[in-house]
């Protein structure tokens, strides 16, 4: 049995070691994982894509088409028509037509299963439709396959569910569709985005002119071939990909009932300003800067693991990243040893290597935008912490960073960076934690990590945020309802609050 | 107890999510092993494997056969390493010492009661101090579960000292029975306890009840070892025990290390795995790699 004095002595020692060797973890290369890469050879990509107007692939009227990269190689994939007015105009009136003569007048179990039949074939071609994601918009494999693409098919799924029984999602009300529903989606989850827009849209029985990003059109391109292949009536999907200049022509379309966006507060605003007064609806997803709340009595290791996913997931490509990390100060330190110690672990590179943890940028211009963003943090004052990972020659990337000594009057604190770069800050009290999440112009998202339940309802119901995760981090479910408070936007995406935004109730 | 010097302080240690421990221990079960990295996996896995048998119907003449094994897993092929302990029951120690004499593979022994560990603390010793005498390198002490769900770690924390200093220069694993602490808060707890009074090892479970190793568990008792190492220093080994079958469970628990505890803990001193049948799993593997194709069964001794 160890007396008093050996035990005192014992803890001297340990006392000693430490401060001979400061306890640090090493993540080297005792044991190397192979490259894994996930095949490609089963992807069949075109050298030109032209637009998917009344069901048929169409050359575009205006002439142009532009190219869409890889943005890990910056290798060319292929040309893609680009829709100039009179492009938007034909598939409008396509949409508007097959509207008229077919799905407003087709019974709605039958629209049901047209769209349950899409949802088929995307299920069966999941693993193409994953690579090609990840090829287009540099995202790692491991999520496109994990996460994008099946709620891809889940949301069709579901909504495919909803198409005859609207009547139970709004009782006591008549329910009718609206007509051409403009849609205009980002490029940070391209294919899901475009389920989270059509799945409801036509379940409802809408038609849709839908406008992909321009650096990631080729899902949405692989998605209307799965229209035709489901021998969906023509003109009730229409793809046309472009920029800003199409994206403007759905919007000031005068056949257009409805405008959906995703993407940039900056082009919300725009779209806000241009419907105004047209009797066109209008839902907005738009930019965010969620504060993910860690207090003292918090499972750590797994609020760890949450902080990565919320800011990481997707090179923080993400709307409801939670970029703004409040830490009770009292673990403060602890959390971000840990947080360094994690970050050391991620993987960066090839995005389709199944390993890969954290992939490329999505453009050059995106990854402007973030060096940009983190020269000001640092010229403000704040410290970067970056991990050490290799970064590759060729293309767009950005190591996962996070800054602390962060004040909330900095830019970096207050703007949305839509990169890998967390901004670290502490409070003292729950009072604190609420106010500081809550100052701020957005309202997208935002997380609270306590094992304590009644601390989760306290906090929760305090934050102005139109999702609020307790204790996980980036979650979704099509029965969930998305959207934002403030400047992240009105309407919301998913659920029966989804369905909303594409019916007529009388 | 007056035997401790203070009571155990329960306040600082993580609480454990449990839906999120189980997302990440399912994450790294995801990551893509092949070619050379799976190749040198199974080696290290070989050199870290805990060769065991405990059965009631163990004889001398089992030992000595799952000794030559435990030396040469892959007769004919010297790249294959011998792996790191046999472990075997207190009255067959000195039977496995004299068959590894030599060969650099230690004798690992269950002692204290395994496996409910319900005897008195004079038993436990006694059983420990016989597998020590015999020539044991290392004990696998169980910790007594009753007491520390009853809340009295006093007890238990008092038996692994008095153990530990039984165990004289041998090393000492601590085996909490997670399948029967059953919360992960109890596994954080219980890790903590026993690295806090001696372990210089925690391992998961006997292998007598399941659920055993599981990667959750794996997880949570890695994580314990890397605060602990943060607040004292010292690194403290991990040993997952039962239910590990395969080549892939055991590859996944080399990337829970990889990834938690980094390149220091990727070594047979401080990782080991418990296990008796995942041995010609992983033999089987590793001339599939190099032949690519599974051999039959039959290539592969059962001993």
């Amino acid at each position: 049995m160890a007396s008093v004095k050996e035990e005192r002595e014992a803890r001297a020692e340990a006392v000693r070691h430490i401060e001979r060797e400061k306890p640090a973890l090493e993540f080297g290369s005792a044991w190397e994982y192979s490259p894994a890469p996930e095949s490609r050879d089963h992807v069949r990509l075109e050298e030109r894509y032209g637009l998917f107007i009344g069901g048929k692939f169409v050359a575009p009227k205006s002439k142009k088409y532009f190219e869409t990269i890889n943005p890990a190689t910056e290798e060319k994939l292929a040309d893609v028509a680009e829709a100039g007015a009179a492009d938007v105009d034909a598939a409008v009136r396509a949409a508007e037509d097959a509207y008229r003569k077919r799905w407003s007048k087709l019974k709605p179990a039958d629209r049901g299963k047209y769209i349950y039949r899409i949802a088929r074939i995307l299920q069966e071609k999941s693993r193409e439709l994953a690579v090609i994601e990840t090829m287009d918009g540099g995202k790692p494999i491991k999520e496109s396959r994990d996460v994008d693409i099946p709620l891809v098919v889940a949301h069709f799924f579901y909504h495919a569910g909803w198409a005859d029984k609207l009547e139970y999602a709004f009782p006591r009300h008549a329910v009718s569709p609206i007509g051409v529903c403009g849609q205009i989606i980002p490029w940070n989850f391209p294919l899901l985005m475009a389920a989270w827009k059509i799945a409801p849209a036509i379940a409802c029985g809408n038609t849709v002119v839908l406008k992909p990003a321009e650096t990631t059109p080729l899902t949405a391109m692989a998605l209307a071939k799965v229209c035709e292949e489901a021998d969906l009536p023509p003109g009730v999907v229409n793809i046309v990909p472009g920029a800003g200049e199409t994206g403007a022509a759905i919007v000031n379309h005068p056949r257009v009932k409805k405008i959906a966006f995703t993407g940039s507060t900056e082009v919300g605003k725009i779209i806000q300003r241009a419907t105004a007064g047209t009797g066109k609806r209008l839902t907005l997803e738009l930019g965010g800067k969620a504060a993910n709340i860690i207090f003292e009595d918090a499972p750590i290791d797994q609020a760890v693991e949450g902080i990565i996913n919320g800011i990481y997931f997707n090179q923080g490509h993400v709307c409801c990243a939670g970029s703004r990390l409040l830490v009770q100060e009292s673990i403060a330190d602890a959390v971000l040893q840990k947080l360094s110690d994690r970050i050391a672990t991620l993987r960066m590179g090839d995005p389709l290597d199944k390993n890969t943890d954290v992939g490329a940028i999505n453009s050059k211009m995106q990854l402007d935008k973030i060096r940009e963003l983190v020269a000001v943090g640092v010229e403000e004052g704040a410290e970067l912490h970056q991990s050490a990972c290799a970064i590759p020659s060729k293309g767009f990337w950005f190591p996962p960073s996070f800054f602390t000594g962060v004040a909330q009057s900095h830019r970096i604190a207050r703007e949305e960076i839509f990169g890998p770069v967390l901004t670290v800050m502490t409070f003292r009290t729950p009072d604190e934690a609420v106010e500081k999440a809550n100052n701020i112009p957005y309202g997208l998202s935002a997380g609270v990590w306590t094992d304590k339940g009644s601390k989760i309802f306290q906090i929760t119901s305090k934050m102005r945020a139109g999702v609020v995760w307790a204790n996980t981090f980036n979650k979704f479910d099509p029965s969930s309802p998305f959207g934002g408070y403030k400047e992240s936007g009105f309407g919301r995406e998913g659920g029966v609050h989804g369905l909303r935004a594409y019916v007529e109730l009388s | 107890m007056s035997s401790l010097p203070r009571p155990f302080d329960t306040s600082r240690i993580p609480r454990v999510d449990a839906v999120g421990i189980d997302e990440r221990a399912g994450a790294l079960a995801k990551r893509s092993i092949k070619k050379t990295a799976k190749i040198a996996g199974i080696k290290l896995a070989i050199s870290m494997l805990d060769l065991t048998t405990l059965e009631g119907k163990d004889s001398e003449g089992k030992v000595r056969q799952l000794c030559q094994k435990a030396i040469r897993p892959l007769p004919g092929d010297p790249s294959v390493p011998h792996v790191a302990a046999v472990c075997v029951y207190p009255n067959l120690v000195a039977t496995a010492k004299e068959s590894l004499a030599g060969s650099g593979v230690k004798v690992a022994s269950v002692a204290s009661g395994f496996p409910a560990g319900l005897v008195p603390l004079a038993a436990k010793l006694d059983d420990t101090r016989l597998a020590v005498e015999s020539g044991a390198d290392e004990i696998d002490m169980v910790i007594d579960r009753g007491a520390f769900l009853s809340g009295d770690y006093g007890k238990v924390a008092s038996d692994i000292l008095s153990i530990k200093d039984a165990c004289g220069d041998a090393h000492l694993k601590v085996i909490l029975e997670t399948g029967e602490l059953e919360t992960y808060d109890n596994v954080r707890k219980a890790s903590r306890l026993a690295m806090t009074y001696g372990a210089d090892f925690i391992k998961t479970s006997t292998g007598k009840i399941t659920p055993a190793a599981t990667p959750g568990v794996v997880l949570v008792m890695l994580e314990a070892i890397r605060d602990f190492y943060f607040e004292t220093g010292r690194r403290i080994g991990m040993k997952p025990a039962g239910g590990i079958k395969t080549s892939k469970q055991a590859l996944h628990l080399l990337v829970l290390v990889k990834e938690t505890l980094g390149d220091a803990w990727l070594t047979p001193d401080l990782f080991r795995i418990g296990a008796s049948t995942v041995t010609n799993d992983l033999l089987m593997q590793l001339a599939k790699e190099a032949s690519g194709r599974y051999q039959s069964e039959d290539y592969f001794t059962k001993d």
